[in-house]
């Protein structure tokens, strides 16, 4: 599915989330968290470096692996993205559904 | 003249659970034993047959179907080490037991498994712990549960999951839909009031189950909290809360605690965040060192930790262990084949097959228009197969005896992929 987000064609998958990384970019990300009620602030740019760098990486992510991140603990992690946190971090940080839960 | 000096070579497996109880009775068959060695080392007496502990709490299995000796399943002229291991040394290819003794390898297999872990979780192991907080994820809190259900006048029935992943996802689904049978059959489900929490945003990850698993859910009236991710059981108000601020109360907490891999993993220093040790997810060759192999639930790859899973793997490992031992380039693909039967209860089941790639679908299975078992669909057969899947864990898959028809790499034959 294609949507036009910050005036760009992005794919998305079903569930929104970004088919090619290399179509990111800061406008979308604001666009995104918009569309889930978040403003995006400095300590949110903290985390989704993180996951970003994290999926660079290859490294599978998970709740508990963010809260081990040493850039916030589970609880700041949900202040900061309320509703399904792990999926809605990802979804704005333009990187795959996580894995880990099959 | 010349002697060769024909020094054997060690092969060792960690755990004689599901996995390395496959794998020892692979590689007995496959290598030959005036050059390789078998040895394998589990710290316990009893093997468990795991699945069983879903029906341990409804009384339809007692704790004696489901357990028989460790050694009864290890293959003659394999070494059977009955001691824990406390560390692996991978830089020394040495492995130290419990009681100080070292065991070198020249290959290794972890089949180390993962176990709960409740203390991971703050206040799940306080007060009501064993009194309103029970598992059915180990053998004694399974007999425990029984004991509870025997005389539980009715209430909040809470079946929980505490994060993903945890070893045969579906099983506390399959609790809830048992559960609401128990009570049916006892008189009483109008006294019983089930939700089903999840972490998850339904009621299992792949869509299409999911859209089956909610239409079960509504019609045996099983409400479902989602994408709720416990903090902490609060024991005095007999609730548990999530990191969000949401809460759910109950009288009776069946929970499934974190599940982690085997501390020895973490001890060794080759675990991730959970101690499941990364691992190819194809090859199953670890992704530090190559003379060490991973299987089963101790590993960190992408599919379902189940039984089905671990047969499937034993037999593409087998291959790659002996293709590793000729020096050639490991060929033989995991696809993450998982196959599984979901209890619904009145004695019904549904089966899954499903693979890294493939989410389940309807359709046959395992031959493709025939069946005789249906995919994704209720049926009593199904039922029978899940019974009987018990005899064929103690009887085939054990002793790596080749089931038939149902193959490692999934087929996508007989299915309805759209
Ligand atoms: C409630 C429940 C229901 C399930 N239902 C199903 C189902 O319907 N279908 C299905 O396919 N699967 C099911 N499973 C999952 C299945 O049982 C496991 O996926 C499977 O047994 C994993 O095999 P394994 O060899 O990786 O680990 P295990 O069989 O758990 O074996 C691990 C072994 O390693 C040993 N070990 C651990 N640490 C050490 C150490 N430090 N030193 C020495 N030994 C050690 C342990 O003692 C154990 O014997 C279920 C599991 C549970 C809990």
């Amino acid at each position: 599915m294609d949507k036009i987000i910050s005036g760009k064609n992005i794919s998305l998958t079903d569930e929104g989330f970004l088919k090619d990384f290399a179509q990111w970019d800061k406008d979308i990300a604001d666009a995104l968290a918009a569309e889930n009620q978040i403003v995006l602030t400095p300590r949110h740019w903290e985390v989704l470096t993180y996951i970003q760098n994290e999926f660079k990486n290859d490294v599978p992510l998970s709740i508990r692996k963010i809260g081990k991140s040493g850039i916030v603990d589970i609880k700041e992690f949900y202040q900061l993205f309320p509703v399904a946190p792990l999926k809605t971090a990802t979804k704005i940080a333009g990187v795959p559904k996580p894995v880990s839960c099959i | 003249m010349h002697y060769k000096v024909l020094k054997m070579k060690r092969l060792v497996i960690l755990g004689a659970g599901t996995g390395g109880t496959i794998m020892a009775n692979h590689l007995k068959k496959e290598l030959d034993d005036k050059k390789w060695g078998i040895t394998i080392v589990d710290g316990r007496k009893q093997h468990y047959y795991q699945p069983g502990f879903l029906f341990i709490p409804f009384d339809q299995y007692k704790p004696e179907d489901v357990v028989k000796p460790i050694q009864q399943f290890i293959p003659e002229g394999v070494d059977f080490v009955n001691i824990s291991v406390d560390k692996i040394n991978a830089a020394q290819h040495q492995v130290v037991l419990a009681n100080g003794n070292t065991l070198l390898y020249d290959i290794l297999i972890i089949a180390t498994g993962s176990e709960i872990a409740p203390d991971e979780t703050e206040g799940m192991q306080g007060d009501e712990w064993g009194k309103s907080v029970f598992t059915f994820y180990d053998f004694e809190g399974a007999i425990a549960l029984r004991d509870k259900l025997k005389n539980w006048q009715g209430g909040k029935l809470v079946v929980h999951i505490t994060e993903m992943p945890i070893k045969c996802p579906v099983a506390p689904l399959e609790f809830a839909f048992l559960a609401d049978s128990f009570f049916k059959d006892k008189g009483m489900r109008d006294k019983v009031e089930i939700t089903y929490v999840t972490p998850l945003s339904g009621a299992f990850t792949k869509p299409k189950t999911t859209e089956t698993l909610n239409y079960l859910l509504k019609e045996k009236n099983i409400h479902i909290k989602t994408d709720f991710a416990i903090e902490s059981v609060d024991n005095d108000n007999k609730q548990i809360l999530d990191y969000g601020g949401k809460s759910v109360p109950f009288d009776l907490l069946v929970t499934v605690p974190t599940n982690k891999g085997s501390q020895v993993i973490e001890n060794s220093g080759l675990g991730d965040e959970l101690n499941f040790v990364p691992t190819d997810k194809a090859t199953l060759q670890s992704k530090v060192h190559p003379d060490i192999f991973v299987l089963g639930d101790a590993t960190n790859v992408p599919t379902s930790k189940a039984g089905s899973v671990v047969h499937f793997e034993a037999e593409i490992l087998t291959e790659n262990i002996l293709t590793y031992i000729k020096g050639q380039k490991l060929e033989e693909e995991f696809d993450g084949h998982a196959n599984c039967f979901i209890e619904t209860g009145g004695g019904k089941a549904l089966l899954i097959d499903f693979n890294y790639d493939h989410e389940p679908v309807t359709g046959t299975f395992p031959i493709a228009g025939i069946g005789p078992l249906r995919l994704l669909k209720e049926s009593r057969f199904n039922h029978y197969g899940k019974l009987a899947f018990k005899w064929v864990y103690w009887n085939m898959l054990l002793k790596a005896r080749p089931i038939p028809f149902v193959k490692a790499r999934m087929s996508i034959a007989g299915k309805d992929y759209n």
